[in-house]
């Protein structure tokens, strides 16, 4: 199959990004460099192409119904121009995905969702939709560019007269972004202030020369997905297919947080209840390398020393250097009584153990 | 841009022969494609290392990559000055960013790499 494209397919291939191929999207990974342009987050302001992530509409008199059966979260909380961080659940309380719901009226609701998920969350929203309400598969219809760091407001306030000062993170504001009518959520994957701004595919390339050429009196630079994956890893953000997936619950990663058990029924409560019940067995926690290497994702953990976790082996999920803090670091599964701070293990890179101690998550905070 | 008197390998390594040592390293092409090299393993001195085999690890920040040894021989001297700056692999591939010194044990080796222009003429076709 013909790898995906996003409308600024051709403008990241004439700036000289390095394109990759992410989960059947052909996306760029890297403009002028992963260090250079994750600092660029950390200190100013970086602009990314996220126009592979999905969308899905929810509307209808019972859009909230449906929407708090299939996510954990308690969506009845939101108020209008409120976001929310959720996932959908399976029955067996394993991920289908991590989402982003965002309340646009009573009968409305907005779900931003991963880019290699978005049918697979669709169907399996539609087939658990026995409600009246309708569901969309709305990807197509939406570009969206991240504008993220420190000084993004700056960028982004000059590009709209809505009135961002009142939009506080995890809101946002429907209006006007340079002459195109855009959702400005003041929201992000990379750990720092920032918005997710989502427009009709067919200003994606006008608007995304106007935020670059309106962010170079702060420094804007153009950031691939290799910037990306760093920035959330230092937030210790979770990334499907690394951190949770089908067979990881909640508990599990960590994510007590958004489960809302008090708010009655949802796909998966009951499968939750159990766990918390029955206690987990593994849990996710950060780690930073002490010895020479890098452990990457997937890498094998020794735990089996004498009094450790006798023999049960432990993953990580994410791993690599983290450029604002100059440490090699990242998350990793491990048996539960080693999975608090100040444990050390052994990661196996290529073959050796390498030392490496568990460390609180996130590795990264902003200054706020 | 590729020295003259350097072989090359289709696997983007480079090889430059003086009195039976060949110094081995990484091609700009290479490098270019990793991108920002934050991690480099270099083999130990007296290692024993095969034409085509593994014989050093480059890390960028999202990978890692194997490197395959253009010669085999003997490694005689490892540029451990990359264990505190492996940018030089980046800055400076074909000079300062060298990996190791190998010894040859198989001289005429040397004939079945890439001249400049046949190396360049592969980067271009690929």
């Amino acid at each position: 199959m013909a790898l995906l494209k996003t409308p600024l397919n051709a403008v990241h291939r004439s700036m000289g990004a390095k394109m990759v191929d992410f989960g059947g999207w052909d996306m760029p990974v890297e403009y002028s460099g992963v260090i250079e342009e994750h600092r660029a987050v950390r200190q100013h302001v970086g602009l990314f192409d996220v126009s592979h992530m999905g969308e899905i509409e929810v509307n209808g008199p019972q859009a909230l119904d449906l929407v708090q059966h299939v996510t954990l979260n308690d969506a009845s909380k939101l108020k209008h121009g409120q976001a929310q961080y959720s996932a959908l659940l399976y029955e067996t309380g394993g991920f289908v995905d991590d989402i982003l719901v965002h309340k646009v009226a009573d009968e409305h609701y907005f779900l931003c969702v991963n880019a290699s998920n978005q049918d697979k969350d669709y169907e399996h929203i539609a087939a658990h939709n026995r409600f009246a309400a309708t569901v969309e598969n709305a990807g197509p219809r939406y570009a969206q560019l991240a504008v993220q760091g420190p000084l993004a407001t700056g960028v982004v306030k000059k590009l709209t007269d809505a009135d961002l000062t009142a939009v506080k993170r995890y809101h946002f504001v429907d209006g006007h972004f340079s002459g195109a009518r855009a959702r400005m959520a003041r929201t992000g994957y990379t750990g720092e202030d920032g918005w997710e701004i989502y427009v009709a595919p067919e200003h994606a390339v006008r608007l995304w020369n106007e935020i670059r050429a309106a962010g170079a009196e702060f420094g804007i630079l153009a950031c691939g997905l290799g910037a990306r994956n760093t920035l959330r890893m230092e937030s210790a953000m979770p990334l499907y297919g690394h951190e949770i997936d089908a067979t990881i619950t909640p508990w599990e990663a960590g994510l007590d947080w958004i489960v809302k058990l008090e708010k009655g029924e949802f796909l998966g409560r009951e499968a939750l209840l159990k766990q918390r019940e029955k206690g987990i067995t593994r849990k996710l926690i950060g780690f930073e390398v002490k010895g020479r290497g890098i452990a990457r994702d997937g890498y094998e953990i020794l735990t089996g020393g004498a009094g450790t976790g006798g023999g049960e082996k432990g993953w990580v999920t994410s791993g690599g250097p983290a450029p604002s803090l100059n440490k090699n670091l990242g998350m990793c599964y491990l048996p539960l009584q080693l999975a608090e701070p100040g444990n050390a293990i052994e990661i196996l890179v290529r073959g050796r153990g390498v030392e490496a101690v568990t460390i609180p998550m996130p590795f990264y905070k902003r200054a706020r | 841009m590729y020295p003259a008197n350097f072989r090359y390998t289709k696997e983007h390594e480079w090889v430059h022969v003086e009195n039976g040592i060949g110094t081995i390293g990484i091609t700009d092409h290479a490098q270019h494609e990793l991108g920002d090299i934050v991690f480099v393993e270099v083999p130990k001195t007296g290692t024993h290392v095969e034409q085509g085999k593994s014989f050093a690890v480059v890390e960028s920040v999202k990978a890692a990559s194997e490197i395959y040894a253009p010669v085999s021989g003997e490694v005689v001297e490892a540029n451990d000055a990359l264990t505190a700056t492996p940018e030089l692999l980046n800055s400076d591939p074909h000079a300062a960013g060298w990996i190791a010194k190998i010894k040859l044990s198989v001289p005429e080796e040397i004939d079945r790499l890439l001249s400049p222009t046949d190396y360049q003429a592969y980067l271009g076709e690929g």
